[in-house]
């Protein structure tokens, strides 16, 4: 029971960094249905953002934690967007109306020259950071026969999920409530009539990718904090289990990119605690498989009705 | 032109090259200013301030060149290159370039070795490379380029291929021309059990369905040690014989035409080995696309609701695409096998598969010269990065061009996409024909289902 | 009902039934598209099926083509001649899809994939929206709809692969019969030409030729006269009647345009709100005082005032043009 809600805690942790991931591809594959395939990579490359503002700002002698990690954040925030910003505009917007197969190759292009790009400025070695936040609340403290076994929460996973609830909020006022966020769902709708109707189309979708940007370099620096070590090569294996969240909460839903994020993550740690963790990638391709062939509409998004 | 005008036009082309290199400074701050690199405790920060001044200053440079000589107009790089040729030409080049290419593919090896007859072995060996994935990309060809149909793991047949002939080899000592067809049925045999829960799924779905066999396929042949190997892989994999007779130093091939024993017999013979498997293929796919079968996969390309309503299996359509294609991968593979003479999940990853469908998209979907075309540039180009090693000359002994290779490779992918959204060769031939033939523009020709 | 109307009237569609619709429902979630429709499609005749927008007449195309399986109901599809009630009544109770015994084949369509509704009942359909294979040539669009017969000719395209004899034969015949029909729809000059590349219009009667070489016995079309000029209207009647009358097939049509369906139909069926509120032929419908007030929004006391200007309406049209109210449709 305690392993349980331990190997819960963890999967509530992660499933939130996929979940923060999930949301740019969805609203990415809601306004131009594309897969964007070089998100991975801008998480990857906010996390290399993260980390080397994180030691800039410790080398200048800012000896405050909270303030590092604030401005860390922000930083890593700012300038991931732009990474974001100019893929969008030098491998998307000159095939925007093109054919559906040429912006997914340029995306595949994309994410190989931002892996390579990355290895070849910062190395290929993996880049460990030690812990910054220790401690935590144990919630739990049960006596077994090999001896006592805690539930954890840690700072560190308390920090994750607050901000990742704290930015879902957000996102959801943003899409719901401003000006931008309807100009969001006019192009989802029809670009064409939003051009008509006076929507800045190429503005709005700039600034969708950037907003995904942003959340995937938040969730760089939450990948960096959790687990200390980062390389280029991350942000494949997290973009395909954070797109396989996308899917799974449902295409094109905010809550459902969220939802499908946590699913994921706590498939992972479920299968990775009880099963086998060199399996735990089968495990989400697995259930990604799986959903799209039984509901390829996903948890929360809207059935397809086949038009004839 | 006015001076006004050229004013105009050269503050308008600084501005654009100030924006560019503004756009550099904010990118590369983290990665040309800033390095981490693991030091004596824990990571340690170098500050790398020139190469990221040098950065901003080449790209301010490059691009305010590129506006004032190449594009004549303030006009940003992105916003589409057309570079015209005159039908007229296209159409003489079209019609001799098939026959050229095989004529030259026929007598490659002993061109090569009369021009370069020091470096003969590594060109040949570069030619087999870049024929494998001339027959990787024509298979490939049948599932994209025909049906339609976006797959992202066609990798996976690849490794099946590899993997069964090694496996084969390793457990029953079956020589390379036994396993060949074995390790094309078995790759053809996942191709149908793989296929058939998926290939109802749309475009998007399907790729990334695709690509999720490709990785799990990956993760076993990883993880299942006792069997594969592992992450070890599989060595000692048998060569090809020629007829019974081995490329050994004695008692071989050479004994046997009297020939004076050489290496490059073997790597000769592996060349034509993959030249045929590969003229199969496409002798195949071009025999098949003028048949009931490849006129439905290219209808289900096109509409997939009218196939239905013609009669058309749809699935059944579709999972003969898939296994056929699967099973060219498979040949591929076990030639891969027989080639390296050891295999290992490493060589089967997803980029890969990006690799292959990038051959095959910027060729020009169901374009069979333009396979070849975009092989030969893409695969040798990405050869030709490993033997720059003379720039080390001008930039210093650290300077290492091969691990700029797959950058290029990336930026190469995404400019000729940009510039030719269709691939190289883009235009349709019939398959049927009543009086006269005539070519399909690419405007008309769709691209699968879901756009 | 069916039995005793057999000996009493004259109709085709009472006593020799290509296509009967029995009690068809289609629910979309709450939505009911179509609520119990009955009526039959009498072979060899044109048979028009009306109603206004949104009546659930696509719905009912769907449903009998297979893209839609119907919540309840029955839809029957007979090669034979007569009802074969009995024959029909056993091979509802096996469960099986169709009964392909001898010359007198009954299908039931709700029970089949679509494409076996086209490969074996011989269904065929066109859009409302045109679905041509707009990056294949006229001729090769011809080629994919005798996919089947192809198919076997090519020995499951082994026998295709090594171009033997046999194949090469039937390809032969496979182009000269697309020939034919490019022929009689006008397209022989553009055989060759991407199918994308035709006019409207063409693009129309391309589909009705795609249609015709699956050898249908019963053509379905949706809508074939939507879009279409004056003259091409006029081309698209005579079309129908030697489809019909040389070919041994019987139609079924869903059209907006009252000119077209008064002159060529047989048969009209009327739906609105998903029910049938008439059935019967050109001249019994169009004085159905139930189905003006359905097309014009009134209630049925009105009908007669109403009717009265149409008719006048109506004569006034048909001494300029029979063609004059095109403007009228989707």
């Amino acid at each position: 029971m305690e392993y349980f809600l331990q190997q819960l805690i963890n999967g509530l942790t992660l499933g939130s960094i996929y979940g923060l991931i999930a949301i740019g591809y969805t609203m990415v594959y809601g306004i131009i249905g594309m897969i964007n395939f070089a998100h991975g990579d801008i998480f990857m490359v906010g996390s290399f953002i993260a980390l080397a503002t994180f030691l800039a700002l410790v080398a200048i002698g800012i000896s405050a934690l909270p303030l590092i990690l604030f401005i860390t954040l922000l930083v890593a925030m700012l300038f991931t967007s732009a990474w974001g910003w100019t893929v969008e505009r030098l491998a998307y917007r000159p095939l925007r109306g093109s054919f559906r197969l040429a912006p997914l190759i340029t995306a595949i292009g994309m994410s190989i020259v931002l892996q390579n790009f990355v290895q070849i400025t910062q190395g290929a070695r993996v880049k460990p950071l030690p812990p910054q936040i220790q401690g935590g609340v144990t919630l739990i403290e049960g006596v077994t026969e090999n001896g006592t076994i805690a539930v954890q929460l840690s700072y560190m996973q308390m920090i994750i999920i607050a901000t990742t609830l704290a930015l879902m909020i957000g996102f959801s006022l943003l899409i719901s409530k401003t000006s931008l966020g309807r100009s969001q769902r006019a192009c989802e709708q029809d670009q064409k009539m939003a051009a008509l109707l006076g929507v800045n189309v190429d503005r709005t979708i700039s600034l969708t990718f950037v907003m995904g940007a942003a959340l995937a370099a938040v969730a760089g620096f939450m990948f960096l904090l959790l687990y200390g070590v980062i390389d280029f090569y991350i942000g494949f294996l997290a973009g395909v289990k954070a797109f396989t969240a996308a899917v799974l909460g449902g295409i094109g839903s905010l809550p459902g990119a969220m939802l499908g994020g946590l699913l994921i993550g706590l498939i992972e740690v479920f299968w990775s605690g009880y099963f086998s963790v060199e399996y735990k990638d089968v495990a989400a391709f697995s259930i990604l498989v799986i959903v799209l062939i039984f509901m390829p509409s996903g948890l929360l998004g809207k059935p397809e009705v086949e038009k004839v | 032109m006015t001076a006004a005008q050229n004013t105009a036009r050269m503050a308008e082309s600084v501005k654009d090259a100030a924006i560019a290199a503004f756009l550099v400074a904010v990118l590369g701050f983290f990665f040309f200013a800033l390095r981490t690199d693991i030091g004596t405790g824990g990571l340690d920060l170098t500050y790398r301030w020139g190469l990221w001044l040098i950065a901003i200053a080449i790209t301010f440079g490059v691009r305010l060149a590129l506006n004032l000589f190449v594009f004549k107009a303030a006009k940003p790089i992105t916003s589409g290159i057309k570079i015209t040729v005159p039908s007229g030409v296209t159409s003489v080049v079209g019609r001799f370039l098939g026959p050229v290419l095989l004529i030259v593919a026929l007598c490659l090896p002993f061109i090569l070795m009369a021009l370069f007859p020091n470096r003969d072995r590594q060109f040949i060996d570069l030619a087999i490379l870049i024929m494998t994935y001339v027959m990787l990309g024509w298979g490939l060809n049948i599932v994209v380029g025909l049906a339609g149909l976006l797959d992202l793991g066609y990798v996976a047949f690849y490794a099946v291929g590899a993997y069964s002939f090694a496996l084969l080899a390793q457990y029953f000592e079956i020589g390379f021309w036994t396993a060949l067809p074995l390790a094309g049925l078995l790759a053809a045999f996942w191709g149908i059990i793989l296929g058939y829960p998926v290939l109802r799924l749309r475009g998007d779905y399907l790729a990334i369905v695709t690509l999720a066999f490709g990785e799990i396929i990956r993760v076993v042949l990883l993880n299942w040690y006792e069997f594969t190997g592992g992450p070890d892989g599989i060595s000692g994999i048998p060569k090809p014989s020629f007829f019974g007779l081995e490329f050994s130093r004695t008692g071989g091939f050479a004994d046997f035409f009297g020939l004076d024993y050489d290496t490059i017999h073997r790597f000769i013979y592996l060349y034509y080995i993959i030249l045929v498997l590969a003229l199969i293929t496409n002798f195949v796919t071009l025999r098949l696309r003028k048949l009931p079968i490849g006129r439905a996969w290219e209808a289900l390309r096109e509409d997939e609701i009218a196939c239905r309503s013609l009669g058309i299996n749809t699935t059944n359509t579709k999972l003969t695409a898939f296994s056929i294609g699967a099973m060219f991968a498979g040949f591929a593979g076990s030639f891969f096998a027989t080639r390296q003479g050891f295999i290992s999940p490493e060589s089967f990853t997803f980029l890969e598969s990006a690799i292959i469908l990038a051959i095959v998209v910027l060729g020009g979907l169901g374009s069979q010269v333009g396979v070849v075309i975009a092989s030969v540039v893409m695969i040798g180009g990405i050869e030709i990065l490993r033997n720059l090693g003379f720039l080390k000359e001008i930039f210093g002994p650290d300077f290492e061009p091969t691990q700029y290779r797959m950058l290029i490779f990336g930026l190469a992918m995404v400019l000729i996409m940009v510039w030719k959204p269709r691939g190289i060769i883009s235009s349709r031939n019939p398959s049927a024909v009543y009086k006269e033939r005539k070519k399909i523009s690419s405007d008309m020709v769709a691209q699968g289902e879901g756009h | 009902m069916e039995t005793a109307m057999k000996t009493t009237s004259s109709h085709n569609w009472d006593h020799n039934v290509v296509l009967s619709v029995e009690h068809l429902t289609m629910r979309f979630g709450g939505l009911v598209a179509v609520n119990d429709l009955s009526f039959n499609v009498g072979r060899g005749d044109i048979t028009a099926l009306i109603g206004p927008n949104g009546a659930g007449k696509t719905t009912v195309f769907n449903c009998v083509t297979g893209f839609y399986k119907p919540t309840e109901g029955r839809i029957v599809m007979r090669h034979g001649a007569g009802f074969q009630a009995e024959k029909i009544e056993a091979l509802t109770r096996t469960g099986r899809q169709y009964d392909d015994d001898g010359d007198d084949r009954v299908f039931l369509l709700e029970r089949m994939p679509d494409f076996e509704i086209s490969k074996r009942a011989k269904v065929a359909r066109t859009f409302q929206n045109i679905r041509l294979f707009g990056g294949m040539t006229a001729l090769e669009n011809l080629l994919v709809a005798q996919h089947n017969p192809l198919m076997i000719a090519s020995s499951m395209t082994i026998g295709g692969i090594f171009n033997l004899p046999g194949y090469r034969k039937a390809r032969a015949e496979a182009i000269d019969f697309a020939a034919y029909w490019l022929e009689k729809t006008g397209l022989i000059d553009r055989a060759d030409d991407p199918a994308a590349d035709l006019p409207y219009g063409a693009q129309r009667r391309l589909e009705i030729a795609r249609a015709m070489c699956i050898r249908p016995h019963l053509l379905c079309l949706d809508e074939p006269a939507a879009g279409l000029n004056p003259r091409e209207s006029t081309e698209l009647n005579e079309l129908l009647q030697y489809i019909r009358q040389d070919h041994d097939t019987s139609i079924l049509l869903i059209e907006h345009d009252m000119g077209v369906v008064m002159q060529i139909s047989d048969h009209v069926v009327v739906l609105d709100y998903g029910q049938k509120i008439a059935d019967g032929s050109a001249e019994s419908v169009r004085n159905d005082p139930k189905v003006i007030s359905a097309y014009l929004g009134v209630d049925e006391d009105e009908v007669e005032a109403v009717e009265e200007t149409i008719d006048q309406a109506i004569r006034e049209a048909e001494e300029h043009e029979p063609d004059s109210d095109k403007g009228g449709k989707s």
